[in-house]
């Protein structure tokens, strides 16, 4: 099972009826815990009837004047009666572990985000990405659909889309973290011209082609430090150009792989702009 | 709208994109508030795990996590479109003053 459709725990800090208030500042620091250790919480003052939300467990927490219930399917109760937020995230943890649900923070959430005002549905961003994190939607439009395929830190396909509509939400800079584009990053077209022209028309022709040198080279030296510094050197400016870290340029596949894989990439847009076309006509995505 | 306001936090806790002085101090404003309210330790995770429908289902949303396009844009990727009422305040960029302000507002 994908860890994105594993179930999470969820608390929900209960300050209801039937309940003493939590100290301010315990509230505040059982919040900050639980949530630092990956845990959603809900807060609740009010009285109501609480379910599990689909594909998750509910810890019930909180100060209760009587005893609570059983655990019910889905459903825990926790009586809060210290004052060590640690203990009631251990015991958070500790349920995590007998249902065996998915322990958070063991994926950094690092993934593309496209901003459907502006995609064109153009396909760059499916042709482009090594690690199919772009897939399509029933209705032919693009989706991201394998989160945790990205590479973390890596915003390369938000540098080649020509709308400037793919944001990585924890990317430092703008606009690719989110914040408003301004007409200066309108020159768009431009960018990704730029980005061609460096690297002389497609960024996995050059990184063949220099793998292939830096091979070549190591065939002739069998010098492995050397042929993995010539790989990491030759990489440098297509990661320079697009903002690609080190480590995922590292990680990439062999040159075969790189060839086989973008090709796969751009036939499926290709594929995809054919279909489109044909459905909706040349202009109307 | 019928319902309640959802007021909902992301505490961003996988990256240190937002200043930890801003969010303890909203954490702290939005702890006192005798309401329900939601919080997520990162929404961007809620959102690749479509779990973000419920957290803002039923009355007006107010959302305090990170620039605005990036956060309706969450919602819409996980077949949870944000109303266009729908508050957002950018903990990147506001003081906690401004998103405590725009988060405990009256309903106009």
């Amino acid at each position: 099972m994908s860890r994105l459709a594993a179930p999470i725990l969820r608390v929900l800090l209960y300050e209801g009826p039937e309940s003493r208030p939590l100290a301010a500042e315990y509230r505040v620091d059982l919040l900050r815990t639980l949530l630092e250790r990956g845990f959603p919480v809900s807060c609740v003052r009010s009285a109501g009837q609480f379910d599990a939300l689909p594909n998750s467990v509910l810890l019930i927490a909180g100060d209760f004047e009587r005893e609570p219930p059983a655990a019910g399917p889905g459903v825990r109760f926790q009586r809060l009666s210290g004052s060590d937020p640690a203990r009631t995230a251990d015991f958070a943890d500790q349920i995590r572990g007998e249902l065996a649900l998915e322990r958070p923070g063991t994926w950094k959430p690092w993934f593309p985000v496209i901003d459907f005002a502006r995609c064109t549905n153009c396909m760059q961003c499916l042709s482009f990405c090594l690690f199919d994190v772009y897939g399509v939607s029933a209705s032919g439009g693009i989706e991201v659909r394998n989160q945790d395929n990205c590479k973390t830190e890596c915003p390369a396909c938000s540098r080649v889309c020509p709308e400037v509509a793919i944001m990585f939400p924890k990317y430092r800079h703008g606009p690719i973290n989110g914040e408003d584009i301004n007409t200066e990053d309108v020159r768009r077209e431009g960018m990704k011209v730029d980005i061609s022209a460096l690297l002389g028309g497609d960024v996995y022709s050059l990184l063949r082609d220099r793998s292939a040198r830096a091979k070549s080279r190591f065939s002739k030296e069998r010098d492995d430090e050397r042929a993995l510094k010539e790989r990491q050197n030759c990489l440098v400016k297509a990661g320079a150009a697009l903002g690609v870290p080190a480590e995922v340029l590292a990680s990439l596949p062999n040159p075969e792989e790189i060839r086989e894989r973008a090709e796969m990439a751009q036939r499926r847009a290709r594929a995809v702009l054919e279909m489109n076309n044909a459905r909706f006509g040349e202009n109307s995505l | 709208m019928g319902g309640p306001t959802r007021i909902l936090y992301c505490h961003c806790a996988y990256a240190r994109i937002i200043a930890p002085e801003v969010k303890s101090a909203v954490l702290t404003g939005l702890a006192s508030l005798n309401a329900d309210w939601d919080s997520v330790p990162d929404l961007c995770e809620m959102s690749a795990r479509h779990e973000v429908a419920g957290l803002v289902s039923g009355g007006a949303v107010r959302i305090a996590a990170c620039y605005p396009r990036v956060v309706r844009s969450l919602f819409q990727a996980a077949g949870a479109p944000l109303p266009p009422e729908a508050k957002i305040l950018n903990m990147r960029t506001q003081t906690p003053e401004q998103v405590l302000q725009g988060l405990l507002q009256e309903d106009e």
